[in-house]
């Protein structure tokens, strides 16, 4: 078996194809007097023109049915193509050091290649691959070999060094299920390709796959990133079978992904996700996410030694905001306290932590730690859409201390002559029974509301989910916790208020219809859950989840409730 | 000469397509202009030079124009930094 990194999931079972691009190598030829220099630089403008014009017809080709971030990058390589720096670089090599054409061109790419992949930077470095591209192109056309249209066979995994951009451009791949490289990763072409059209692969094998011969039988393994050369019959069957589960499963929940969550007669909800540090973004967009519901600071507060200071802070919403592309962004105000500690803050020694000296509570108390993160959140309110939440708010007067606080922030900025974005919106957590209770007085007060159901339902039940001894007390379908739930997504609409749920909750597949019911209009979860949750969503109507409701709500214990929602979703 | 700041507020920074625009747009033009990030000064006519600036979201640039035609350049400048990046 050979391991690389697995890139596009997936299970391919094929035979290899060896694709080698010619070999390009060094001639060490001096040139002798200016006549021949003269030349080489001609036949390198010659070559550099030809080259643009393939590319230019490979854009126009109807057949290779280009889009968009296909034609991105022709232009990009015509554009490199043009680049007087490096028809600069080449001309000198020949002129000052007396280099062939031909090695001048591999000397310039080469040096520029580097430079781009020395940048630790992964945008970067697939620029360098585009750039390798364009040498190499030069360098057929100076050399008059032209590149041929390979046909393929059925059932072809392709097994190569790298693949260029315009290779998987130019190449016919409808018959190709799987690709192994030697070399790449995750951002390379041929992952983000592989990826785009659902194609298995399999990057950075290494040289082992240089052993490899063409027509050799092959098991591609996209998802563990693993290659089976020359499997017996038992272990074919095995990935057949797999590959068919994997196959209906994959098939299914990716076609979700870019299809918003409607019901079935045209009520739109939407799932948005919950993170605690940037990295996680990519997995919300991967699953569907079309924002995110709940950015927990904690972690941030929690990996430092002392409080993270307001740049440090700025930084990382910053990079939140900027990776997730305007799409919405909910950053939840430090929750620390009850059974979160930072080991730089000290809180004295509680009897009751959870209803003790925690969250807001605390970001009132000393407001320097509270300041300094508004300010840190509204100057990086200008690199995308980013909105303010408040936890465990339990009074009117919370809130509008709260308020005060972020103006006051505003105001300092204003002052300071610092951007932000003047209608960032501020929400509050729902989490505490007399918050729950007081819904239409808080409505008033902002802009959206978010109800923590785990919170909400241990303090709604008087239950310490951690304790062993009651933890079993611990429902979130107790009638009583349903019916604190759905007079919130009433109080918040009457205020025309939007609503989201960013518990536990929100990811029960057994809730997804009663919450639909209710009204909610928004669902944040792990990001993993996103796609089982929606295809619940899809296939069900809003008039079907309201008469779930409505017969949830006349039903006595969470258990009968339970046994009711497992019936429906079935 | 023209001299004019932007901070780069697309999500991408400078990467390949606005890299393009921006080529297409200054070889309109017979004005000499320069791109500067912190010391690091290139001519605005090649692609790697360019990318090699590494432009991110949330940094300044400086743009310096120099030529018979500068102040029409500087506009086109002004017009690409300010909308069109934003859509591309």
């Amino acid at each position: 078996m050979i391991k690389g990194t697995g890139v596009s999931p997936g299970i391919s079972i094929g035979r290899a194809y060896i694709f080698n691009k010619g070999d390009i190598v060094i001639s060490g030829i001096i040139l002798e007097n200016s006549e021949e220099k003269e030349r080489e630089i001609d036949k390198f403008n010659q070559a550099v023109i030809s080259a643009i014009d393939e590319v230019k017809a490979i854009r126009l080709n109807p057949q290779l049915n280009l889009k968009p971030q296909d034609l991105d990058i022709l232009d990009t390589q015509i554009e490199f193509l043009k680049d007087p720096q490096i028809a600069e670089d080449v001309h000198e090599k020949i002129r000052k050091d007396s280099k062939s054409a031909n090695d001048a061109i591999i000397e310039v790419i080469d040096a520029a290649v580097h430079m781009l992949r020395n940048m630790d930077d992964e945008y970067l470095s697939a620029r360098a691959a585009d750039l390798q591209d364009i040498g190499n192109r030069i360098l057929r056309n100076l050399n008059q070999c032209k590149s041929t249209c390979q046909e393929f066979s059925e059932n072809t995994i392709l097994i190569a060094e790298d693949l260029a951009p315009s290779d998987i451009i130019t190449l016919d791949i409808t018959r190709v299920t799987g690709f192994a490289t030697q070399l790449g990763g995750r951002t390379s072409h041929t992952a983000i390709i592989a990826r785009a059209k659902g194609i298995p692969a399999v990057a950075g094998c290494g040289s082992e796959l240089t052993n490899l011969i063409n027509g050799d039988t092959l098991i591609l393994d996209g998802t563990l990133g693993e290659l089976i050369l020359n499997p017996n019959s038992e272990i074919t069957d095995i990935y057949k079978s797999k590959q068919a589960t994997l196959l209906n499963e994959q098939v299914f929940l990716k076609s979700l992904k870019d299809l918003p969550a409607f019901t079935t007669d045209g009520h739109r909800i939407k799932l948005h996700a919950n993170i605690s540090n940037t990295r996680e973004l990519e997995q919300v967009f991967e699953n569907g996410g079309e924002g995110v519901g709940l950015f927990r600071t904690e972690l941030l507060f929690m990996q430092s030694d002392s409080f993270p200071s307001e740049e440090e802070q700025f930084n990382c919403y910053k990079q939140v905001a900027i990776k997730s592309k305007n799409k919405p962004v909910i950053i939840r105000t430090l929750d620390i306290g009850g059974d979160k500690q930072l080991p730089y803050f000290e809180i004295p020694r509680e009897n009751n932590p959870f209803l003790g000296y925690r969250a807001i509570r605390i970001c009132l108390d000393q407001q320097e730690i509270f300041l300094t993160q508004l300010k840190a959140i509204l100057r990086a309110s200008i690199f995308g859409k980013l909105k303010i939440m408040f936890p465990m708010i339990c009074t009117l007067s919370e809130v509008k201390q709260a308020k005060k606080c972020v103006k006051q922030v505003k105001q300092e900025l204003i002052d300071l002559g610092v951007d932000f974005d003047p209608s960032i919106e501020l929400g509050i957590m729902i989490e505490i029974p007399n918050a729950a209770l007081i819904a239409d007085l808080l409505a008033k007060e902002v802009d959206f509301f978010s109800i923590g159901t785990n919170d909400l339902c241990q303090y709604t039940l008087a239950v310490d989910r951690l304790n062993n001894k009651v933890s079993a007390l611990y429902n979130h379908f107790d009638p009583g916790v349903l019916r604190l739930i759905s007079s919130v997504i009433e109080q918040a609409h009457k205020q025309n208020k939007p609503i989201g749920l960013c518990g536990e909750m929100a990811s029960d597949p057994f809730a997804a219809l009663l919450l639909v019911g209710m009204g909610l209009d928004e669902f944040s979860m792990n990001a993993k859950s996103i796609p089982s949750i929606k295809s619940i969503l899809i296939k069900n109507s809003l008039s079907k989840a309201r008469e779930v409701f409505k017969t949830v709500m006349e039903m006595d214990s969470p258990e009968t409730i339970i046994n009711y929602l497992e019936e429906v979703i079935k | 000469m023209i001299s004019k700041d932007y901070i780069i507020l697309s999500p991408q920074g400078i990467h390949a397509r606005p890299a393009t625009e921006l080529l297409k747009l200054t070889r309109q033009y017979k004005s000499t202009i320069c791109l500067k990030k912190k010391e690091k000064l290139v001519q605005l006519r090649s692609m790697l030079n360019i990318l090699a600036l590494a432009i991110k979201c949330g940094e300044t640039i400086s743009v310096i124009i120099e030529g018979d035609d500068e102040s029409d350049a500087a506009l086109a400048i002004d017009s690409f930094f300010n909308e069109l990046l934003k859509k591309l």
